[in-house]
Parts: C-alpha cells; sequence; structure tokens
C-alpha cells in the first residue's frame, strides 16, 4: 500500500486501504470530485477522495477509492479526458487484482461539452458528441460545429 | 458519391469531383435556361431564423425556376420557436410538409443535427428530407463557397492554379475560411490580406500546408492587387469587436476605389460575399472587374444545381 507524506512531513497512510474495489490514482490536483461524480460514484458508494496528495512523479495529486465498485475499460476512457496520466487498479481481497491504463477514446459521446457556447449542443438540448484530433496535447473536435476543444477546457456534462 | 438526398453541411464534406458536378450543372444550367418541369410537384422549405438577403431570395427564385413550390418563414416571429420550440422539434414537423429544408440558424452546428433528426426519420421508415446549411452561426455556409467558386470559374474559366487575394476580416469570416479550403482543392495560390489582429488563424494555414498550396500574408493590398486573378474582399464585422476602440483601428482599413482597380489586371474580378459597408468606393461598381452584384447573381443557378442534384432531377 503506498504511502503518503502529509504537508507536516508526516509519513502514513492518511488514505485508508480498502478491501474491495477500485484506486483511481495520479488524477491532477482539483479533479477528484469531478471525476467521482462523472462515474456516478456520488450516489451512494463508499468513497474515499484525496486531494492535493504530495507525489514524487507530479508534485501534488488527487485520488478516489471506491469501495465494491469496479470501473471498467469504458470509464477509465472517461476519466482520461480530465486526467491522461491517471492510474487504475482494481483491489480483491486487498490486493491489487489488476492494472488498467486509461486513454482517450477516439470518439466521446455525452460526456463532455463542447467549448463554443455558440454550439447548438450548448444551445439546445443535443447530445453532446466530440471526436479526438489530439492525445498530446489533447484536442477534441465537436462532431455538430467543428469547434476544437483543448484537454485543459474541457468540462464535462 | 451520389447526391440523392444528400445533405449539403459543410463545404468539407463535398471531394473537387463533387464541386466540379455542381458547377458543371450549374454552368449547363445557366446557358440552356431553367427547366420548370425538373421539380414539378416537389415542394422545398425555407427556414430562416436570422436576417437573409440573398441566400433566402436566391434558394427561393432557384426552386421556382426549376418548378419546385416554397414554403418559408424569415425571422421566428410568429412562428412557434416563440413559443420555446426546439430545432429538433421544428425540423420533425416541417419535414412532413416539405422535400427538402434549407435552413438559415443562429448557432454553430445546428445544420448537422438538423441533418441528423431528419435521418433519424428514415430509420422509423419515412422518408429522408435532406437539410442544406445557408448559414449556421458563425460556422459554415456552404453554398456560398459553392457561387464563390462557380463565379471565379465563369470569369476566368478556369479554378487550377490563380492568383487570389483574400482581403478583411480573415480571422471571423467564415465564408474566407470556407473559400480557402475549396480553393486549395485547386492549387490556388492564396494572399491573404488583413491586418495583423484580423489575420487568417493558423488551423487554416496549417491546413493549407499540408496540402502543399503557397501563400503569403500581408497588410497591404497594394502588394497583391497587380498579381491576383481574384480580389475577395470581406466586410470587417463590428459585432465581432468586444471593444469599440478595437474597431476603430481597423475599420476603413481597406477600400477599393478607382485609382486602385486601375492597377489590377484587366481580366481581374473583385468579388465581396455582401453586404458591403465601405470597402468597395460606388465609384468602382460600373468597372468592368467589379463582379460582386453578378457574384449574388450566380447564387440562382448554383443553387438550382444543387436542389435539381440533391432531389433527384438531374443526375
Amino acid at each position: 500500500m503506498t504511502e503518503y507524506t502529509t504537508a507536516m512531513g508526516k509519513k502514513g497512510l492518511i488514505v485508508s486501504p480498502i478491501e474491495n474495489g477500485t484506486v483511481i490514482d495520479h488524477l491532477p490536483p482539483g479533479t477528484a470530485v469531478k471525476i467521482a461524480t462523472m462515474l456516478g460514484l456520488m450516489d451512494g458508494a463508499v468513497v474515499i477522495i484525496g486531494q492535493n496528495l504530495r507525489s514524487t512523479k507530479y508534485g501534488k495529486k488527487d485520488l478516489i477509492k471506491v469501495e465494491d465498485r469496479f470501473i471498467g475499460e469504458v470509464e477509465c476512457n472517461k476519466i482520461a479526458l480530465l486526467a491522461p496520466n491517471a492510474t487504475v487498479n482494481i483491489v480483491r481481497g486487498s490486493a491489487i487484482a489488476e492494472k488498467r491504463n486509461v486513454e482517450v477514446p477516439e470518439l466521446v459521446e455525452e460526456v463532455a461539452l463542447c467549448g463554443n457556447a455558440n454550439c447548438i449542443t450548448n444551445r439546445e438540448k443535443v447530445p453532446t458528441r466530440l471526436h479526438l484530433l489530439s492525445r498530446s496535447p489533447l484536442v477534441m473536435a465537436c462532431y455538430y460545429c467543428g469547434h476544437e476543444t483543448k484537454g485543459e477546457e474541457l468540462r464535462l456534462k | 458519391m451520389s447526391f440523392l438526398n444528400r445533405d449539403v453541411v459543410s463545404i468539407k464534406d463535398f471531394s473537387r469531383p463533387d464541386i466540379d458536378k455542381i458547377l458543371d450543372t450549374a454552368t449547363k444550367i445557366s446557358k440552356s435556361g431553367y427547366d420548370k418541369s425538373l421539380l414539378k410537384g416537389k415542394r422545398v422549405g425555407l427556414l430562416f431564423y436570422e436576417p437573409s438577403t440573398r441566400t433566402r431570395m436566391s434558394f427561393d427564385t432557384a426552386a421556382q425556376a426549376i418548378g419546385a413550390d416554397t414554403i418559408w418563414f424569415a425571422g421566428v416571429e410568429g412562428t412557434s420557436v416563440m413559443k420555446g420550440e426546439t430545432l429538433k422539434d421544428t425540423i420533425e414537423t416541417v419535414a412532413n410538409y416539405v422535400d427538402t429544408i434549407v435552413m438559415r440558424h443562429p448557432y454553430d452546428g445546428s445544420a448537422r443535427w438538423a441533418a441528423e433528426v431528419t435521418s433519424r426519420r428514415v430509420q422509423r421508415g419515412e422518408k429522408k428530407v435532406p437539410i442544406i446549411n445557408g448559414g449556421d452561426g458563425k460556422n459554415e455556409h456552404p453554398t456560398q463557397t459553392m457561387l464563390d467558386l462557380y463565379s471565379i470559374l465563369a470569369t476566368q474559366k478556369r479554378l487550377d492554379g490563380l492568383n487570389i487575394a483574400l482581403v478583411g476580416d480573415l480571422k471571423y469570416g467564415r465564408t474566407v475560411h470556407s473559400l480557402s479550403y475549396a480553393l486549395s482543392m485547386y492549387g490556388c495560390r492564396l494572399f491573404f490580406v488583413a491586418p495583423e489582429m484580423l489575420q487568417i488563424p493558423h488551423h487554416i494555414t496549417s491546413f493549407l500546408e499540408k496540402r502543399g498550396i503557397s501563400y503569403t500574408k500581408h497588410t497591404k493590398i497594394e502588394e497583391a492587387i497587380e498579381a491576383a486573378d481574384i480580389v475577395y474582399i470581406t466586410r470587417i464585422q463590428k459585432e465581432r469587436f468586444p471593444d469599440e476602440n478595437e474597431y476603430n483601428k481597423v475599420k476603413g482599413l481597406y477600400k477599393v476605389d478607382r485609382s486602385l482597380l486601375k492597377r489590377a489586371k484587366p481580366t481581374m474580378r473583385l468579388m465581396h460575399p455582401l453586404p458591403r459597408v465601405d470597402e468597395i468606393s460606388v465609384d468602382t461598381d460600373d468597372d468592368i472587374r467589379a463582379y460582386y452584384f453578378q457574384q449574388a447573381g450566380n447564387g440562382v443557378p448554383v443553387r438550382a444545381a444543387l436542389l435539381g442534384l440533391i432531389m433527384g432531377a438531374i443526375a
């Protein structure tokens, strides 16, 4: 189990371990709540959210642990929209049973919003549909208006 | 690709053979006259949520010239849109009355959405009603590009390898973006004339570079006028500027008048998507090189050709 150094410099497990469920790690600071909401984890599941934890790799990071929920590939791809470097570990019987990578899919439907305020999808009840233009840096194009939205400007539905 | 029941949403959906076919059909119609039997018994719906003079009237003229009936609204007053009806519901309704819908709408992407709505009708066993985009917000206006290409072809007798100067608001002007894209299929050499703050966007120039198209950027129209086969000038749109002082810095920067025209080739033609404000002096209107009003007139054969093709009256 990963140890975290608190802001006081004290080492310890500031986020408790889980027995069965999913650990979503290496999220950019400030994205954990958004991602947990996007994945529908805030509707009664046991969720532990860590924000602004110290990370040797990224300086600061967020983290989500959810009990008895096992995040699948489609959800991993949604996570990639906001956290391209995220890691997803499936935990069973207190041990990591599976590690999953996240990757932005070629087509993202009904998840993220087009960045163009005048787009029909932002003005009327129209399903959103974004195509991947570039993974790094992340750029998505709206199927309807063609507007290109950069990764840092992406907003979720 | 077949034209029957095809949606006309973006110029990017059309290949060079597609565009050549439309221009060729328009040329034939223009020479042989309009055949009223072509769309006899068919009806075209013109849904104009925003003001338009040329697009609406030329579509109406074109449809009627080849025998179709038209029904339309111009402005949403008096329609259910005022009661909050969505675009989807209006399209679903009007699709029952007509064979093709021409639409101008204030929101970007509305034409693509309308085309999706009528395509879903086909899955329900109903007939496909093609959507022709007459301008969706600041996004696309494909039939304007088609009539611009037709105008260039009509005046220069070719499209390949011409020198085309695009002048004015190149940053926000949707017509110059679509036209640049289309001209790249014909290997034209492009001169972008604009103040720094209104220059052609990077995504257009990077696209041109990928296609191996030569282009240069200029701030003075004098640098391009002598080489140009076509000067395509656009209005600097006041509504695009958040700050009026910024607009005042660039308004009236480009003005074509008689003395400037003297430096152009006799075969050069001056085009403008209209409406003009003060980019073209009224004293040039009678010069042989002034082509903007004929350009607007060319909307009729081009739109008649398109309607004939997508409604299955012309093979």
